[in-house]
């Protein structure tokens, strides 16, 4: 016989624990403060005791950046065939449909054109979560795209990467993609349209390669990881671990490579500044 | 000398020692072998014919990895009349992993540049397996610079396993070095016609690469990573790279096919590092035929049609 103090109807038992809506609180990585995220939302995503920068999505770049939150997107139904045949784990085109699913996005980059303060431009965000924001086919044709854009209505174009590098599915077509973007951005360059890179984390390879390092200005968010090689495969390389803080934006800063590290909560108002010195 | 002989390659070379073996007895002896060293040089041709028409892509990795393989200084000495080394980026310093100069061949000016692999330990320590620094990307820049400034021509020789990843190189700007060497390549005002030798592996290859036409010699490779990187990130087990080379397709073939390669160039049969001088031969003839070929176009026409040739590259659906 049941003992008398456990319940036998599923209907009368209470939940375990607490209810707490998915994601209400979150826990910074580096401090360890736990965050009410509608207060992260407010900062930017930044947590405010240690300036730790959470990593967003392409929809939080746009809203922050573009005035009202409004813009105009181009090629968003542009998608990747599989030219290669790639089936190795798993077929390419089942890649790409979990990744679809995953994030609502088509591609690992968005392209639109809106203004920031008033001044018109033109954006193109990457999104991490799209397999790694790695460069295939779309994302080299957008990014080509906008850039041609840019030429013709001579609007300043800003590229926010993060991304692993040339996507490997693509094979050799990815890496093409490197030439087809940094040979727009000398068009651009020749024209004196500027342009800006923002560098967040991660952006490395073969994106840092091409396009990410091509910027008149750049700026990163602090302690993004940026470089050519990633750290793994330097590690393995020399047999040693790394020096603290290598990679960083801050390090990139140090070196020579970036013009500024600039908070996220900064980071309009520093395009900002750059926009008005090319429009002034 | 240590020979590396590759598994596909052990029956060939156990014919091609027979061969001299019994070359040198006649030599020495004054005997006469002639019959049967000409049946097993038809069964060598028969056996090579057969072999390295059927290679895998793995198998095209390793040829083109093999250390007797020509590197770029060889091909220069056989096929320039005259060359002179330049050195240094003007920046940090000389980069021996890529090298660079001034030649002439047939009486042309051209300014080549290639990656440079060492043929033992003690030139790797120099060469560092022809993986570059920043200072080589940018020592070939500013020699590309140069050729633009004197109206030359300019041949590169892709042969790398990649842009090395060291510390060093990250903190002096590997990534910028390439971005740099693709926006400016792709506006320079001479054609440019680039050759892979051997391996063309990812940026560090491309760094070099940008070209109004990429001709590939027939055992070589060319993608976006090595098949070893690409399978400890697919698969986590480096060793499963034919799988991967399979998979990314890396092949001059498979490039050509891509519409990536202009132009596959034969080699001489069973590989380049078996008949080097041959290779250089049909290497010079092909050079002159493509320089022909480029300096059939106006440079506008060149410009348009080399920023088209990396526009068209991708496949996608709208």
């Amino acid at each position: 016989m049941a003992k008398w103090y456990e319940r036998t109807e599923k209907s009368i038992l209470s939940d375990d624990k607490k209810e707490i809506p998915e994601g209400v609180w979150k826990k910074c990585p580096q401090c360890g403060e736990i965050i009410y995220y509608k207060e992260l939302a407010r900062h930017q995503h930044v947590c405010f005791k240690c300036n730790y920068h959470f990593r967003i999505n392409s929809d939080h770049y746009l809203v922050m950046l573009c005035d009202g939150g409004t813009y105009k997107e181009y090629d968003a139904g542009m998608r990747s065939g599989n030219p290669l045949d790639f089936s190795d784990p798993i077929p390419y085109e089942e890649q790409l449909a979990a990744a679809i699913q995953k994030t609502g996005l088509n591609e690992a980059v968005r392209t639109v054109e809106s203004k920031l303060n008033g001044m018109s431009i033109h954006l193109a965000v990457m999104d991490f979560r799209f397999i790694g924001g790695s460069m295939g086919s779309v994302v080299g044709e957008k990014i080509a795209r906008i850039i041609d854009r840019s030429l013709e209505k001579k609007f300043p174009l800003i590229i926010i990467s993060a991304s692993g590098g040339a996507r490997m599915q693509e094979g050799v077509l990815s890496l093409m993609q490197m030439v087809k973007t940094a040979s727009r951005l000398a068009r651009l360059h020749d024209a004196g349209i500027p342009y800006i890179s923002v560098l967040t984390h991660p952006t490395t390879g073969g994106v840092t390669a091409s396009f990410a390092m091509l910027g008149d200005v750049i700026f990163a968010e602090p302690g993004a990881l940026i470089g050519f090689a990633g750290p793994r495969v330097i590690r393995q390389t020399i047999g040693e671990e790394l020096p603290e803080g290598f990679q960083t934006a801050e390090f990139l800063l140090k070196k020579g490579f970036v013009d500024a590290v600039v908070d996220r909560r900064n980071l309009k108002k520093s395009i900002d500044e750059v926009l008005k010195f090319y429009y002034a | 000398m240590a020979k590396i002989i590759l598994d596909f390659e052990r029956e060939l070379t156990e014919i091609e020692a027979l061969i001299r073996d019994l070359k040198e007895r006649e030599n020495l002896y004054n005997e006469n072998h002639q019959d049967q060293i000409h049946e097993l040089e038809k069964e060598f041709e028969s056996l090579a014919k057969k072999t390295y028409a059927n290679l895998n892509r793995w198998q095209r990795v390793q040829l083109a990895r093999h250390p007797d393989r020509p590197y770029t200084l060889d091909y220069i000495q056989q096929i320039a009349d005259t060359w002179m080394e330049l050195h240094g980026d003007r920046r940090f310093a000389d980069d021996p992993a890529i090298v660079g100069g001034i030649a002439q061949i047939a009486e042309t000016g051209v300014m080549i540049i290639g990656h440079q692999k060492g043929r033992n330990v003690k030139e790797n320590m120099i060469r560092n397996f022809g993986m570059p620094q920043p200072e080589g990307y940018r020592k070939a820049l500013r020699l590309m610079k140069l050729s633009e400034k004197f109206n030359k021509p300019i041949i590169t020789f892709i042969d790398t396993p990649g842009a090395y990843p060291g510390l060093g190189a990250e903190e002096r700007g590997q990534g910028e070095a390439i971005a740099r060497n693709l926006f400016e390549m792709s506006r320079l005002r001479v054609p440019i016609l680039s050759i892979v030798i051997g391996e063309g592996a990812s940026g560090g290859a491309l760094g070099i690469g940008v070209a109004d036409r990429l001709v590939m010699l027939e055992h070589t490779w060319y993608s976006v990573i090595t098949p070893e990187g690409c399978a400890s990130i697919l698969f986590r087990d480096a060793t499963r790279a034919p799988q991967a080379a399979e998979a990314m397709k890396v092949t001059a073939q498979d490039l050509f096919d891509l519409g990536i390669a202009d132009r596959v160039i034969q080699e001489p049969l069973g590989g380049a590092h078996r008949n080097p001088l041959k290779m250089a031969e049909i290497l010079k003839r092909v050079i002159l035929e493509e320089l022909q070929l480029l300096k059939s176009f106006s440079l506008d026409e060149l410009l348009e049609q080399r920023l088209n040739k990396y526009g068209q590259v991708g496949v996608y659906e709208e």
